[in-house]
């Protein structure tokens, strides 16, 4: 399974997905957050948001000095924290920006595609699923 | 509240020196909660007594709350600073994204004290604050461009708000406004005329940070049923699907739309200005305030051909509420939506009051009807109901500023009125211009008591759709009725929640957020607390200058037939006089 935009354009820009995630590592606020929304150049322009893309061959991976990072079944990674010694190889590498930062304890934050976010997202943005892509949105 | 909660840390920046440091003030948010009532304490220690509103010794408040970032819904920031308006309280509200990042930066409040030398912007993040030079955006002419340029400047990571004046704030106009977000304000009350007192450009704020709980499973239940309630309760829907706007036809049905000055209550261009229109005919997008689901806010998508060139198209993208059209809509005669979406941009893009514009238009426009001013005090406008060009024209000069009459202007219609007469249609409350709401004589009984003279206070309107329409209330019931509610507002102004949320947030729910957030308190308590943050407003503008006694009612609201029948002008002054003892006999140390 993995988390997928299905449609930014129908995002408010309430980041309630930001403050869930955060929440599902029971850490209110927005330290932990594993997703990001931000404006596409001022709020009249809509929402960019910013999700892991679950890749197969994942850029983050290769550039881990300690093998923190392990890689995920169905795309993406998995942090082992204890090997993690803060280097920011990995979000420097993510073309996308969806390797986030806890600069409370410098490590990245990095979706485990739970689809928590998908869950509270009042406007069906986010979805969980098990297909690369979703044609529906496209036609 | 809970220890090592980043709340209780207090900003304090001087401007003149371009120094900052933080101070704890568990003391205050300890007993006030954050938000109007942290905000209060803080401009009573900091506001000299009778000093200037433009002076530098006027301080810029910002406050949030325990529940900021913690539960949606929690999304507000409290301004308070002296008015250049009324000359007392200035306290206005704003969402977007200002109250989350202040609490992500880690910071219960800020205090922005002094004047800079010159044009300067603040860049706020944990525990730094850079004193940008801004000279270049002084003088900008849209406040979009200011919005734009800052955020390419400010790459800190984290959840961002960007605070802005434009023109209006730059020349001082006494209700020029500080926009956040391009589309939320902290509109009424003139801040923007302090920040430009100030030359205070901007202000941009951003963080990221982790919040403390007391009992994280028990948290977690009540986020998702506050959650829950939120996406799901029909409280709720009215705001989500029209918006504010829904309101312009069922108050035009029922006779309580301020239409052409008040002249009448009902306009026959409403429906071409109704939540209905403009969502079936504009609406281009909505957009949430940080932290809640319900995304209130309605864009409208505005395209124009440019005259000099064929094929040549601009697309604005233009935020509306409801007492932005009442205001720039029904008040100055205009059912063109495109001319109320184009007076609406130019508001913005100046950042200037959108309800104290519309009512001062709406003066003048009568005056002139009346021949109290001519086309010499306006310079060539003829101010004409429903034709928004002048008004556009007009709006520019009260910016400007070219001659006495709209200096006169940039300063409300109190004023206005005062020098070129007209007061009994001049539609100021404690000198605040209205809002759009001719419901009866609790709404206008609210705006003259309440302690930003505004709908918001007290909810006037609604204890005369609700109440009054049923049945009467002598003058004293209605002064305590909108006593409680205000003070039950001093609350959620304090945790910061939206008022739109104020059905969700019921005290049972409220004290149980609370308790997540480390602060346990009982329903007396709370109850007590809301009526202590209310007198001190009060006690604030009282030892500003604010009198009861003083207070000018506009003849023109006993002209107009309300909604609410029979009442006149004795039994509103029989509530002011209600509501000033209740305030004087409420002991001077009672507290939590």
């Amino acid at each position: 399974m993995r988390l997928l935009v299905l449609d930014a354009e129908r995002c408010v820009g309430c980041q309630i997905c930001m403050f869930t995630c955060s929440l599902r590592q029971n850490e209110p606020g927005l330290a932990k957050t594993c997703i990001g929304v931000k404006s596409a150049g001022g709020m009249e322009r809509g929402f960019v948001v910013v999700v892991c893309r679950a890749c197969e061959d994942p850029p983050c991976l290769k550039v881990c000095p300690t093998d923190a990072l392990k890689l995920r079944k169905g795309g993406g990674v998995r942090l082992d924290e204890t090997k993690c010694i803060g280097c920011g190889y990995c979000k420097e590498a993510c073309i996308v920006d969806a390797v986030f930062w806890d600069s409370e304890i410098s490590k990245p934050m990095i979706c485990i595609h739970c689809g928590v976010c998908a869950k509270y997202c009042p406007h069906r943005v986010l979805a969980l699923t098990k297909k690369r892509e979703v044609a529906a949105h496209v036609s | 509240m809970l220890a090592n909660d980043t709340l209780s840390r207090v900003l304090m920046i001087d401007l003149t020196k371009n120094e900052f440091h933080v101070d704890d003030r568990t003391d205050i948010f300890e007993t006030h909660l954050g938000g109007s009532g942290a905000a209060i304490r803080l401009l009573e220690e900091y506001c000299p007594e009778g000093c200037d509103p433009l002076a530098p010794e006027n301080p810029i408040i910002f406050a949030v709350g325990p529940l900021t970032g913690l539960f949606p819904l929690a999304s507000k920031t409290v301004a308070m600073f002296k008015s250049p308006h009324t000359g007392d309280l200035g306290e206005s509200h704003c969402g977007g994204r200002s109250a989350i990042a202040i609490r992500m930066a880690g910071y219960g409040a800020i205090v922005i004290r002094g004047a800079s030398r010159i044009p300067i912007y603040l860049s706020i993040s944990a525990d730094d604050v850079q004193f940008r030079n801004a000279k270049t955006l002084w003088g900008m002419s849209s406040s979009f461009t200011v919005g734009r340029v800052v955020r390419q400047n400010e790459t800190h990571p984290g959840l961002r708000t960007i605070m802005r004046i434009g023109l209006a704030g730059e020349a001082l106009v006494s209700y020029a406004c500080v926009t956040a977000e391009t589309y939320r304000h902290f509109g009424r009350l003139g801040l923007g005329a302090v920040f430009g007192s100030k030359k205070l450009k901007a202000i941009a704020i951003s963080g990221k940070r982790s919040l403390q709980v007391d009992d994280t499973r028990k948290y977690r239940k009540l986020y998702d049923e506050i959650h829950k309630t939120a996406v799901s309760s029909p409280i709720m829907k009215k705001y989500h699907d029209l918006g504010t706007p829904q309101n312009i036809l069922p108050l035009n049905r029922i006779g309580a739309l301020p239409t052409r000055n008040l002249k009448e209550a009902q306009f026959d261009g409403a429906e071409k200005i109704s939540g209905e229109a403009f969502a079936e005919g504009f609406l281009g997008r909505r957009l949430a305030c940080s932290h809640c689901p319900v995304a209130c806010i309605h864009i409208a998508a505005l395209r124009e051909p440019y005259e000099d060139e064929p094929y040549f198209y601009k697309t604005s993208m233009i935020s509306y509420d409801y007492e932005p059209i009442f205001s720039l809509g029904s008040l100055l005669g205009i059912s063109q939506p495109e001319g109320f979406l184009k007076l609406m941009d130019q508001v913005e893009v100046i950042g200037i009051d959108a309800m104290s514009t519309g009512v001062v238009l709406a003066w003048a426009t009568e005056a002139m009807e009346k021949g109290l001013i001519s086309e010499k005090e306006t310079m060539g406008i003829q101010l004409r109901w429903g034709d928004y060009k002048p008004y556009k024209e007009a709006i520019r000069l009260i910016v400007n500023q070219p001659n006495e009459f709209y200096r006169a202007l940039a300063r409300g219609v109190e004023y206005a009125s005062s020098k070129y007469g007209g007061e009994d249609f001049a539609l100021a409350f404690g000198k605040n211009e209205m809002p759009g709401y001719h419901t009866g004589p609790a709404a206008h009984t609210g705006l003259l008591v309440g302690a930003r003279h505004s709908h918001l206070d007290n909810g006037g309107y609604s204890v005369d759709q609700k109440v009054l329409s049923e049945k009467k209330l002598s003058s004293e019931e209605l002064a305590q009725a909108l006593i409680k509610e205000e003070s039950f507002r001093q609350i959620l102004s304090s945790l910061v929640v939206c008022f739109f949320a104020r059905e969700i947030y019921r005290p049972d729910t409220i004290l149980a957020a609370l308790q997540s957030a480390g602060f346990k308190l009982d329903a007396g308590q709370l109850d007590l607390l809301g009526r202590t943050i209310h007198c001190q407003k009060m006690r604030f503008k009282l030892r500003e200058g604010f009198s009861f006694d003083k207070l000018r009612i506009p003849r023109r609201i006993f002209e107009t037939p309300s909604f609410v029948k029979d009442w006149d002008e004795q039994y509103i002054s029989d509530a002011i006089r209600a509501v000033k003892k209740a305030v004087d006999d409420f002991p001077e140390s009672a507290s939590i």
